[in-house]
């Protein structure tokens, strides 16, 4: 009797189901815990919004995780429609041209309403390729901007109220915090590669490479190894050696957010979208925010800083029906409303000119004190060849020369100029490699 | 000699029986190693778009590649690191567990416990113990005035997989070492001891030297583990930093192709690597199978 109405029930549910046949696009994305709970809310946002389409989102792990796992999909023609991809992985998925469906192309094939210019050139600018078109939408964005210990500052003598400008106040702030045993270290930071080399440089309106860092071309190379940078790195190991300085290890720089939350260190440089961690981590103490520092005798600095963070991306291989969904959800994801509310929530920057004005229009700025500091930052100036992103070939692999160069200068085993000169000689390598695997 | 004999009346029967077995071994493992073997002879781009015949450039690469060749030497420190230190401690903890008359049963479950811990918690579980701003041991060695920094010195670092990864091996090179002392006669033992010799004396002419076919072996097999299975410990301890100072092979196998996407050189990678495993299992079974010999 129960099988008989459970069958009767799943029968029901099969044909009530294929009766509204709504098509289904799959998305997978690398954003665990909170965002990916509030990304889940986007998606089911959508999918009552309307019947004709069904949006699943599903969680592939971390952005080299679900960036492999897209590829190995696409290598046994089981991708999914659409995959979030981080900003180092540009320069690969760019190179695929058999394998991606440029968003400018299908929002154009699709006849969906698009306009690029709605969205921030800071953020479109590392998406585009020569002639100007936008191959990928952007969805969370994020740009490093520098966070205090507003108690520390107090402890210490400081004026909480004023952030350090410049990194002649890092260091003599730094100095004043330990000298006044307000805390133990004066500064880390997450990301040495992001922070200290990529944005350090378009702070200061200096190339990391040729060719507009690599958005000209393939040809591209790194020229990394400038004596701005060979300062700022001869700096931080001398700072590191003081004790102003404490490192917080590779990629992400896993031991740095401990280090401030602690109250160890009383400067903290890292990426906008950790605002929410650090004021969930803060209880104890009242967190300041401020620009990146950068050196006051260095023409054209500040500049504007430049984004990280990951874009989706279309991949091939779908039918016409699908794409119409995928172009519909894109629309829908960069409207104002969700722009804005996803962009308050964690801290990425909103995208689009109008979801910034949304926030602005509620208050939420006003009220928020700081969580402004990273769009300012990357609007400061209109972006130069230097300050619009990057694009390289192999740069996952980079970034990791990039830290182990670092590590080998903080070890003492290297030079700055010797571990800069390493960064370019190894990572001008990688890219050959690429350019002959993708050639 | 016996020799057991059946006979199958179909003459397919037995290879009925050998299908499944088969079929795991052709799917699972000659099917990818032979697809490994074919891509290290090929450059590829990530989504398989454009493949070119490259020959024996990828293995070239890899011998002018000072990152594969530090990987080399540091693999060389490390393998025999973990395995001095996995079955020197399990001989110790066998050796001092077979001479106690009390609760020797209780002990022996507790050296076991490891076994049963995966690598990766294992390896979060060391992380967090050497941790240099967090961990409790990094504190401990403050006091007596040494700087623990497995995030920069590579001394350090080195230090702590080769900890990570031996821990838990302990435990299977203690129950190996313990069957065999259980397998030596306590007759000649107690007459050497009758003749004067004193236990050190009698470990290192008796029980030692009896050991020493279950020594060769759990040698060859703690290589191959140290080798091949501590992916688990790097990944989850080190990631093969600082400057890749504990980036051993097969750990940069899975950088290079999972991580870097350098499909033709990490299949190369592989490749030495699988001519490396079959060499130490052809040593074993040769060597093991005849029986160290005194």
């Amino acid at each position: 009797m129960l099988t008989r109405s459970l069958i009767a029930g799943l029968a029901l549910t099969f044909l009530s189901g294929s009766s509204f046949a709504a098509t289904e696009i799959t998305w997978w994305h690398a954003m665990g815990g909170e965002l990916g709970k509030k990304l889940d809310e986007i998606v089911a946002k959508y999918n009552a919004s309307q019947d004709e389409y069904k949006v699943t989102a599903v969680y592939k792990g971390s952005y080299p995780e679900t960036m492999t796992a897209a590829i190995a999909a696409f290598r046994a023609k089981q991708q999914p429609d659409i995959v979030q991809v981080f900003e180092v992985g540009t320069g690969t998925m760019m190179a695929a041209k058999g394998a991606i469906y440029p968003v400018y192309q299908l929002m154009k094939d699709t006849g969906a309403t698009f306009d690029p210019k709605a969205f921030l050139s800071a953020v479109v600018g590392y998406y585009t390729d020569a002639d100007g078109n936008m191959l990928s939408m952007p969805f969370n964005s994020s740009t490093p901007i520098l966070y205090y210990n507003k108690d520390v500052f107090k402890k210490a003598g400081l004026d909480p109220e004023q952030p350090p400008k410049t990194w002649e106040d890092v260091e003599s702030y730094s100095k004043k915090i330990m000298s006044s045993g307000a805390a133990k270290c004066g500064f880390t930071t997450g990301w040495i590669s992001w922070v200290q080399l990529e944005n350090f440089s378009a702070w200061h309106n200096k190339p990391i490479g040729t060719l507009q860092n690599g958005i000209g071309g393939m040809d591209a190379e790194l020229t990394v190894n400038g004596d701005l940078q060979v300062r700022h790195w001869t700096n931080l190991k001398k700072w590191q050696d003081e004790g102003l300085f404490q490192y917080g290890g590779p990629a992400g720089g896993n031991d740095a957010p401990p280090k401030f939350y602690s109250q160890e260190c009383a400067i903290y440089m890292n990426s906008s979208a950790s605002r929410a961690g650090v004021i969930a981590n803060s209880k104890d103490f009242e967190v300041g925010f401020g620009m990146l520092p950068y050196y006051s005798d260095v023409q054209g600095a500040p500049q504007n800083s430049i984004i990280g963070g990951a874009t989706l991306w279309v991949l091939k291989g779908h039918d016409e029906a699908e794409y119409k969904g995928v172009a519909d959800f894109f629309s829908f994801l960069s409207s104002p409303e969700v722009q804005a509310d996803w962009h308050q929530y964690s801290g990425y920057l909103p995208i689009t000119e109008a979801a910034y004005k949304l926030g602005q229009e509620q208050g939420y700025y006003a009220k928020n004190p700081g969580s402004d500091v990273a769009i300012k930052q990357i609007t400061l100036n209109p972006p130069t060849d230097n300050s619009k992103g990057l694009r390289f070939g192999n740069y996952v692999q980079i970034r990791d020369v990039i830290d182990e160069e670092f590590q080998n200068l903080l070890a003492g085993q290297k030079s700055p100029k010797d571990a800069l000169d390493s960064v370019v000689t190894r990572g001008n390598k990688l890219i050959a490699d690429f350019r002959a695997a993708n050639g | 000699m016996q020799t057991k004999r059946t006979v199958f009346g179909n003459r397919l029967l037995p290879y009925a029986f050998l299908f499944p077995q088969l079929a795991v071994t052709v799917i699972f493992f000659l099917w990818p190693a032979g697809q490994a073997v074919i891509q290290s002879f090929q450059r590829e781009d990530a989504f398989g778009l454009s493949t070119t015949w490259v020959g024996l450039a990828n293995y070239a690469d890899l011998l002018h590649d000072p990152t594969y060749l530090n990987s080399l030497k540091v693999t060389a420190i490390f393998a025999p690191a973990v395995t001095l230190l996995s079955v020197g401690l399990g001989l110790v903890f066998a050796v001092c567990l077979d001479r106690l008359v009390r609760g020797s049963r209780i002990y022996a479950a507790l050296l076991v416990w490891p076994y049963a811990v995966a690598p990766a918690v294992a390896g979060i579980m060391w992380w967090f113990l050497f941790n240099p701003s967090i961990g409790l041991l990094p504190y401990l060695l403050a006091a007596v005035g040494y700087r623990w920094d497995h995030s920069l010195q590579p001394t350090d670092a080195m230090i702590l997989v080769v900890i990570a990864a031996s821990w838990k091996q302990v435990s299977y090179n203690f129950l190996f070492f313990m069957a065999g002392l259980q397998a030596i006669p306590k007759s000649m033992i107690e007459a050497a001891a009758i003749d004067g010799a004193g236990p050190v004396k009698r470990f290192f002419t008796i029980v030692f030297p009896l050991l020493s076919p279950t020594t060769f072996f759990l040698a060859v097999i703690n290589l191959v583990y140290a080798m091949f299975d501590t992916f688990p410990v790097i990944h989850a301890t080190t990631g093969g930093n600082p400057a890749q100072s504990t980036n051993i092979l097969v750990y940069k196998v899975f950088v290079d192709g999972f991580i870097g996407l350098n499909l033709g050189s990490s299949a190369a990678q592989s490749v030495v690597l699988m001519a490396i495993v079959v060499t130490l299992t052809v040593i074993q079974f040769k060597w093991v199978e005849r029986k160290v010999n005194y």
